[in-house]
């Protein structure tokens, strides 16, 4: 092989590759630049995200100091009234006592209230932006590849800059796992606004319907098993990446699975793990079920 | 006669990107396949020119493809126009602003759906509900409008159903109830019954035409069924390839079809339910007491029920009343049977009406 190409130039035979200094001073000032702004702007980017962490940490205490016969009898609650379902609430109520018996109780609240924040953010920001999608094809052609880049770029890459710029702790976390979790919602609102029935559509215009009543009264609840999707995907990310952002300091059920991993802990690392999937189970189901109820009127069949 | 309700004048629609400089084109005598062929752009409706009378029922009727379900969106502009007039009550619609042309639909026209177009996550009563909510009416003022016009259409007891709940027929009714119960002028049917069995179809134009006679609407009906639009339509325009090929009542399209296209059609019609009496009839009726066994028929009744009469009442002559009650002419049974059959060549019935 080697000898058929002799003879040929260099760089037909080695990739004509950018010099190595280069690299490295090209790497090293794009470093600098980033952290450069990130002294400049950190401090008030932190500020920015301050009310959040305040209403995060809130939250979590409110989880862990509140006794624990309270909490259970909340979420299964909760977890009963939008699915109406007795197997979903028995299933929830025993994984939670199981979980509270093997004693992960305090790291199962802070990972329930760092989802539901994060979920929440997900939707309160990925939903208008779908909808904006939705009404313009342009916006569309610019959003969807960096959900792209957002979905496939190694979660880990996206995890140093944001150090860089907020060090280690909570709010770098949610961060982390927002830009994660949030392109299913948006996709999929997009998705679902565009698949609306444009005869639907066209007899709400008919009427007079202005923009507001069409995307309140048609769009929205005809997209919500769509949008239900989203959100459900939006969830399995969030916990997913949870795991991930123990890494920088996320505290809950990620941590002693990371921990695990570095000890072979094998139990440990189940137990932790089999908690993550509980969550996982029962905001799945749950959503589910809501989403399903929601939809009731799809399922008859006239006679 | 009374002012036009709808005035539609010089309307053009081509559909692409410039549409506007291609009506030029059309204008100056292009084809619609020279107009296709060499710019790309497809020719939906050719210098429409149409009155539609108030309180009367205007049908447009053409094949698919003949661009009437095009026309009927450009009286609420659903579809822009790219050149042309539509004027309602002395405005033209064409010309509204947006804020406008949102009030003109909540309270001056409204539509009915070939396939529905109803709400499916919505009840029957807030479906019928919808035109009043968007108005902003109060829950109570919606919920009063819907039930009554739920009642009217016969669906009292399906309220609270779901349209997939229903049959066809059953979701037309709401269709037609949603349309009804905003109060509108104007109603524009687009293929409205052309989704029903044909027993459904014909039950839901005699819903229809009693609902008119009480509400005298002006009615914008579509469809493709000449039967439909001989049975329903006051006046008929009929449609092909975007241009208005002929306009006129039914009897006058049966009787005088403008062109060979139209003359196939009205081939297969059922003329005894078309053509009135008074068209056919010796004039002028003998002075005096009309011949004794001779029933009794009134102007504008259709052959086929004059057949009916005389056959029951085992007569072969009878004399058509004006609305005074005073003869105007007689039919004979050979005179009846002559003007109903098909084909009948124009002349033979003019040449009857003339002996």
């Amino acid at each position: 092989m080697q000898s058929l190409f002799e003879g040929l130039p260099d760089w037909l035979v080695e990739f004509p590759q950018i010099a190595g200094r280069t690299l490295r001073l090209m790497s090293r000032s794009i470093d600098q630049e980033y952290r450069a702004f990130s002294r400049e702007w950190g401090d008030a980017i932190e500020n920015f995200f301050r009310p959040l962490l305040d209403f995060l940490l809130w939250f979590e205490n409110l989880l862990i100091h509140t006794p624990w016969w309270i909490v259970i009898a909340a979420i299964v609650a909760i977890v009963w009234f939008s699915s109406r379902s007795v197997k979903i609430s028995v299933g929830t109520f025993v994984a939670l006592i199981l979980i509270g018996l093997f004693g992960m109780w305090e790291d199962t609240m802070r990972t329930l209230s760092i989802i539901t924040v994060c979920t929440l953010m997900s939707i309160l920001i990925g939903m208008p932006i779908g909808i904006l999608m939705s009404r313009s094809d342009k916006l569309q052609a610019v959003v969807n590849p960096i959900l792209d880049v957002m979905q496939t770029m190694p979660s880990f890459v996206y995890l140093i800059p944001i150090v860089m710029l907020l060090g280690i702790g909570l709010i770098p976390g949610l961060l982390v796992v927002v830009i994660y979790a949030m392109p299913p919602i948006i996709r999929l609102t997009n998705l679902g606004i565009r698949l609306v029935d444009k005869e639907v559509l066209e007899a709400a215009n008919a009427f007079g319907s202005s923009g507001w009543q069409k995307l309140v009264e048609v769009q929205l609840p005809l997209s919500l098993p769509t949008i239900m999707a989203g959100i459900n995907q939006t969830i399995m990310m969030a916990l997913a990446m949870v795991v991930v952002a123990s890494l920088i300091g996320v505290r809950g059920l990620g941590q002693p699975v990371l921990q695990a991993i570095t000890n072979q802990y094998f139990t440990q690392g189940v137990l932790n793990g089999l908690a993550i999937v509980a969550i996982a189970i029962i905001f799945d189901r749950t959503s589910q079920a809501y989403g399903k109820r929601l939809q009731r009127h799809r399922e008859a069949s006239h006679g | 006669m009374a002012e036009p309700a709808i005035k539609i004048r010089n309307l053009y629609k081509i559909f692409g990107q410039r549409d506007r400089e291609m009506v030029e084109k059309v204008k100056a005598g292009m084809s619609k396949t020279d107009l296709l062929a060499e710019h790309g752009h497809v020719l939906g409706l050719k210098d429409i020119n149409i009155d539609m009378k108030p309180a009367s029922i205007q049908v447009v009727m053409g094949l698919s493809g003949s661009g009437k379900s095009t026309l009927i969106r450009h009286l609420n502009r659903l579809i822009e126009p790219s050149a042309g007039e539509v004027i309602v009550d002395g405005v033209d619609v064409l010309q509204m602003s947006d804020k406008d042309l949102r009030e003109f639909r909540r309270h001056k026209i409204s539509m009915v759906f070939q396939r529905f177009g109803l709400l499916p996550h919505k009840t029957v009563i807030d479906n019928v509900a919808y035109g009043l909510h968007v108005m902003g009416k109060s829950a109570s003022e919606q919920r009063d409008g819907a039930m009554r016009w739920i009642e009217r259409v016969g669906l009292a007891g399906y309220e609270d159903n779901y349209p997939a709940q229903l049959s066809g027929g059953m979701q037309q009714r709401v269709g037609l109830a949603r349309a009804l119960a905003t109060d509108a002028d104007i109603l524009l049917m687009d293929e409205a019954f052309s989704a029903l069995d044909p027993l459904i179809r014909t039950d839901m134009q005699s819903v229809l035409l009693d609902l008119q006679k009480e509400l005298a609407k002006t009615i914008v009906f579509i469809t493709h069924d000449l039967d439909e639009a001989l049975r329903l339509g006051d006046q008929i325009a009929i449609l092909r390839d975007g241009e208005i090929v002929q306009q006129g009542t039914a009897q006058q399209i049966v009787l005088d079809p403008a062109d060979e296209y139209i003359s196939s059609f009205v081939r297969e019609v059922n003329r005894g339910r078309v053509i009135q009496a008074e068209t056919i009839m010796d004039t002028p009726a003998p002075p005096g007491q009309p011949a004794s066994g001779s029933i009794r028929v009134e102007e504008g009744t259709v052959l086929e029920e004059v057949a009916r009469r005389m056959t029951e009442e085992d007569s072969d002559r009878a004399h058509v009343v004006d609305e005074t009650g005073d003869s105007i002419g007689t039919l004979t049974m050979r005179s009846v049977m002559a003007g109903m059959a098909t084909p009948v060549l124009k002349d033979v019935v003019e040449d009857d009406a003339a002996r």
